[in-house]
């Protein structure tokens, strides 16, 4: 108890200093002296991002057989071996659904990203860990957040502020590159600087339609209260966007302008999303490496992932249902094929941040991507030991390089844990039996 | 047709039939213009040149329609970064060289330094347009303000127009419909929608888009609160080609389209099926709705029966028939005998509800139990075994027939399985694509089955049920309601349904008597006096 109690309050004390830190501009971090606070590497932004893929993993080829550092690398984990060092693996929390029905393929989504389990399909009583997190850390970028998907349809998205508000994913490679580095992008490390007067003149229009909110509060009930003051807050999103487009943004040393890439085919063929997955994790590298932003959301494949390979009259949802368990395999070896590819997504998409220099390391040190399911193992859509991960060090504040079992604790215990090292005060989260204080020790560097 | 309605509208005025029943009205809505009526709206406006080119926050669909999510939408930040960009991107092709003789109703004293009477006259006129109500005031003279503030920036008066004009076109009144209830005269203590807020309803009702410039007027004449006035607005709405917008963009949604957004089949098992055959297969079924419900004036039923339809060249190579029109449509009647007759043979409703690379009895019973009769089939229990029934390879089982009939010995699964597969096993005939087989794995395939107690032989005679079952114009009559509406119809309505029901019938089921005998209604505007906008409990009768 007591030793809670004190690494609560030095996780606090820790945060303190790291709000600070994020809170200012990049050039103010460079020059004072919070970097003592912090690990090596603490002196560049940190990001926070989320990654997901669907239909969970086969529990005996997955989940590593020693628990703490060096663990052993499973077959389906093959993929981030080379990496090892720089991923946690968290298995055997639990989504617990406190006797609702299990919503197959959402239940244990939802519950993973917002401590609460919906009592209905579509229900998202919370906001999202990665909401939650943009509240207090993307203030200060040209977007908030970024999301993009990989198969090709933008309502897959799981980054909600409740369910009328999903920010959808970009699923084009072309137009996620138009909108980030398009004609709107300011390159940091330019040596001129002349703000566009165009930029002062949108601020007067969105200065305009603001003056239009007042007639709205007056005549509406509160359910479409709420959504018009979604709408304003949009606005004034926007208008901060602009805000930081007025100043001579930082310099970013590891900024270098990617090319465009091709204007290419979205679908669910793996080949193609393998693909479309590959150039998006490239120019989300350089957007954060530029500065655009400091959270992301990646959707490799829809929960009840939707891949399908060329040729197969059957998906890979379809496969985890359907297949066979192969007596002599012990395990549906179609279905697991797309674990195994999706996974090695996972793995290319780590090698891509680490592949970007940073400071003294490299990108993904100062990133924190968490990784997870919406299943465990989705034959049966457990939500038992729904595999999550957890990649780079946020700047030193995150130990990787393990593996936490989970013992059947509440799975929010991990969103907890991430949210405080990303700076959201919070000492509570989630609700019903899912509601905990604990986070969890060993994550915390 | 014309003669029809005219005849409507006399047994309405000789007071035949029942009584209609007066609504308690339903909540008015806020809602999200779909991508279709942003996009109508515009081109209305601004012509049809001008391109709207940006991501829209995706639609929700909620209780079976996109119309009902529209209510419920909201937009979110990154949705408001793309409406910004499309408003000035917009407001730019609005203002350019080519546009702006035709666009604007004056001329700057200079283009180079402010005129705000000019703006005012400009912005006044498109705002009415775009806010479908004349501005107020204090909304004009900001528009105006913003406008002068950016010609003396920028030196260039329709440079510093756009701007003023982007900011009608990202405001909350254009990219939400607004509806404001008032006290009825006619009903002291009840409420109605406001005049232009009629205008509305009827506009993007029967033609998908925002009230024109006639409607407008009208509205502002009041002669939308007024029997005649308000019929003579609803016919000439219905009597306009337009009318075919209206109606494919209700069936679009009814029919699920979207989900021809991703749909996607295999390369390998269905070569023949590729993104020309699914974009003609939503349009056939769309030609032949319009054909057979407005040109023909004819019986909703007969959707599900009719054998005529039209084909283009990508989908006569999996209909296996000769297409002569080399671009574009030609009508089609497929013999008696013919496998194909109605709606759910066509390769829109079959390649839609299967997966993509084989056909599925149950997303297609599915489909017909929630689309088309309104009925509610529950979500799959989250722990099912499939192991036992769903081996594609076992030689036991080589139909969908033979696996799901092992499947429903499940008890679990039996209960739901038996309202939908029962159904969608008479579309076996077709596979995944949409296309005629004779049979599966080398085993014929039986198309028989049973719909509510009623047996069929195949697909056709599946047609000939729905055809016959009480239950599939009730749910179009629901279905319109809803999506004119955007709410489930509150218990205070349920009586006025039941009288369209009945109207329906008494009609022929002829869809532009059905809409009419709505717009023309009060009840189709009435706004129950619940704030709240929930449904209110029922009064004992």
């Amino acid at each position: 108890m007591s030793m809670d109690f004190g690494r609560r309050t030095l996780l606090k004390g820790m945060m303190g200093g790291g709000a600070v830190m994020v809170g200012l501009p990049l050039l103010d971090c460079f020059l004072n002296t919070n970097g003592t606070a912090l690990a090596a590497g603490g002196r560049m932004p940190v990001r926070f991002g989320t990654w997901f893929w669907g239909c969970g993993m086969t529990p005996e080829r997955f989940v590593p057989h020693t628990v703490g550092a060096n663990y052993d690398i499973p077959v389906e984990l093959k993929a981030i071996e080379p990496f090892k060092d720089q991923v946690t693996v968290l298995t055997g929390f639990q989504a617990l659904l406190d006797g609702r029905s299990n919503f197959p393929h959402s239940s244990g989504n939802i519950a993973v990203r917002t401590g609460s389990a919906p009592d209905k399909p579509g229900e998202v009583k919370a906001p999202t860990i990665d909401v939650l997190i943009g509240d207090v850390m993307g203030t200060d970028t040209r977007f908030r957040s970024l999301e993009m998907m990989a198969t090709g349809d933008p309502k897959h998205s799981y980054s909600m502020r409740n369910a009328a508000v999903t920010n959808p994913s970009e699923v084009s490679p072309l137009a996620l590159y138009t909108r980030i580095f398009g004609p709107e992008f300011q390159d940091p490390n330019s040596a001129d600087f002349k703000p566009d007067p165009r930029i002062v003149l949108r601020q007067s229009v969105l200065s305009a339609i603001k003056d239009h909110r007042d007639r709205f509060e007056a005549k509406l009930g509160s359910a479409d209260k709420a959504r018009l003051d979604q709408y304003f807050t949009s606005v004034r999103q926007l208008e901060q966007q602009l805000d930081l487009q007025l100043q001579k943004p930082p310099p970013a040393e590891a900024c270098s302008i990617p090319k465009s890439p091709p204007d290419g085919t979205v679908g669910t063929d793996i080949e193609q999303a393998t693909r479309n997955h590959k150039l998006m994790a490239e120019l989300l590298a350089m957007a954060l490496a530029c500065n655009q932003t400091k959270v992301f959301n990646v959707v490799f494949s829809d929960s009840a992932s939707s891949l399908r390979r060329t040729g197969s009259s059957t998906n890979h949802h379809q496969l985890t249902h359907e297949e066979q368990i192969d007596p002599a395999l012990g395990y549906q070896p179609q279905a697991t094929w797309f674990v195994e590819q999706s996974l090695a997504a996972w793995g290319q998409f780590v090698a891509t941040l680490a592949a970007v220099k940073e400071g003294d390391g490299t990108l993904l040190d100062n990133t924190l991507v968490f990784a997870q399911s919406d299943t465990q193992f989705a034959k049966t859509h457990s939500v038992v030991g729904i595999p999550v991960m957890i990649a780079g060090k946020a700047g030193g504040r995150v130990k990787t390089g393990i593996h936490i079992a989970g013992n059947g604790d509440p799975i929010s215990r991990i969103g907890l844990t991430v949210q405080q090292i990303m700076g959201v005060t919070v000492d509570k989260w989630g609700t019903q039996s899912m509601q905990t204080g604990k986070s969890i020790g060993e994550l915390i560097a | 047709m014309r003669r029809v309605i005219a005849f409507a509208t006399l047994a309405l005025l000789a007071g035949c039939g029942p009584s209609e029943p007066q609504s308690s009205g339903g909540p008015p809505a806020i809602r999200r213009l779909t991508e279709a009526q942003y996009r109508q709206s515009i081109a209305d406006i601004f012509g049809p040149d001008i391109k709207v080119s940006g991501r829209f926050d995706p639609d929700m669909r909620t209780d079976g329609l996109l119309a009902v999510g529209t209510g419920r939408v909201t937009v979110t930040p990154s949705g408001f970064e793309q409406y910004e960009a499309m408003a000035r991107n917009i407001a730019g092709q609005a203002l350019d060289e080519k546009h702006r003789d035709a666009a604007m109703p004056c001329k700057p004293a200079s283009a180079r330094v402010p005129d705000d009477a000019c703006a005012a006259q400009f912005l006044g006129r498109v705002g009415r347009l775009l806010f479908r109500r004349p501005l107020l005031e204090s909304e004009l003279k900001a528009q105006v303000e913003v406008a002068n503030k950016a010609t003396q920036t920028l030196g260039n008066f329709y440079s510093g127009l756009e701007f003023g004009l982007a900011g009608l076109i990202a405001a909350p009144e254009f990219v939400f419909r607004e509806e404001d209830p008032e006290p009825d005269p006619a009903h002291p203590g009840s409420q109605r929608l406001t005049a232009y807020s009629k205008a509305q309803r009827l506009s993007f009702l029967l033609w998908n888009t925002a009230p024109d410039d006639e409607l407008l007027a009208a509205a502002a004449r009041g002669e939308l609160n007024d029997k005649a006035g308000l019929a003579r607005q609803a016919d000439r709405l219905i009597a306009s080609p337009r009318l075919n917008d209206g109606v494919r963009a209700f069936f679009s949604d009814m029919l699920s389209f979207d989900a021809f957004d991703d749909l996607a089949k295999d390369s390998v098992i269905y070569p023949k099926f590729n993104i020309n055959v699914a974009n003609d297969a939503k349009e056939q079924t769309l030609r032949t709705i319009t054909d057979l419900l407005i040109t023909q004036h004819g019986d909703y039923r007969d959707l599900f029966t009719t054998r005529k339809t039209f084909l283009s060249r990508p989908l006569g190579l999996v209909y296996r028939l000769p297409v002569e029109t080399r671009t574009g449509f030609e009508p089609h009647e497929f013999a008696e005998g013919d496998p194909h007759a109605g709606l759910l043979t066509e390769i829109s409703f079959l390649a839609l509800h299967s997966h993509p690379g084989r056909s599925s009895a149950t997303l297609r019973g599915k489909a017909v139990r929630e689309l088309l009769l309104c009925q509610i089939v529950p979500a799959p229990p989250a722990n099912v075994n499939f192991s036992i029934v769903q081996d594609t390879n076992n030689p036991q089982f080589k139909t969908a027939r033979d696996r799901l009939t092992a499947h429903r010995s499940n008890p679990t699964c039996a209960g739901c399985h038996k309202i939908m597969d029962p159904i969608g096993l008479g579309l076996e005939a077709f596979d995944g694509a949409g296309q005629f087989r004779d049979g599966e794995n080398g085993a014929p395939i039986d198309a028989s089955g049973e719909i509510d107690g009623l047996p069929f032989k195949d697909a056709a005679s599946l047609g000939n049920a729905l055809h016959d079952d009480p239950a599939t114009p009730a749910c179009l009559v629901t279905d319109i309601y809803r999506y004119a509406s955007g709410h489930d119809p509150v218990p205070g309505e349920k009586d006025w349904m039941g009288y369209l029901q009945k109207q329906f019938a008494a009609d022929g089921y002829r869809l532009p008597d059905l809409l009419r005998r709505i717009a023309v209604s009060d009840d189709f505007y009435r706004i129950s006096p619940t704030p709240s906008g929930k449904p209110v409990k029922e009064a004992t009768r």
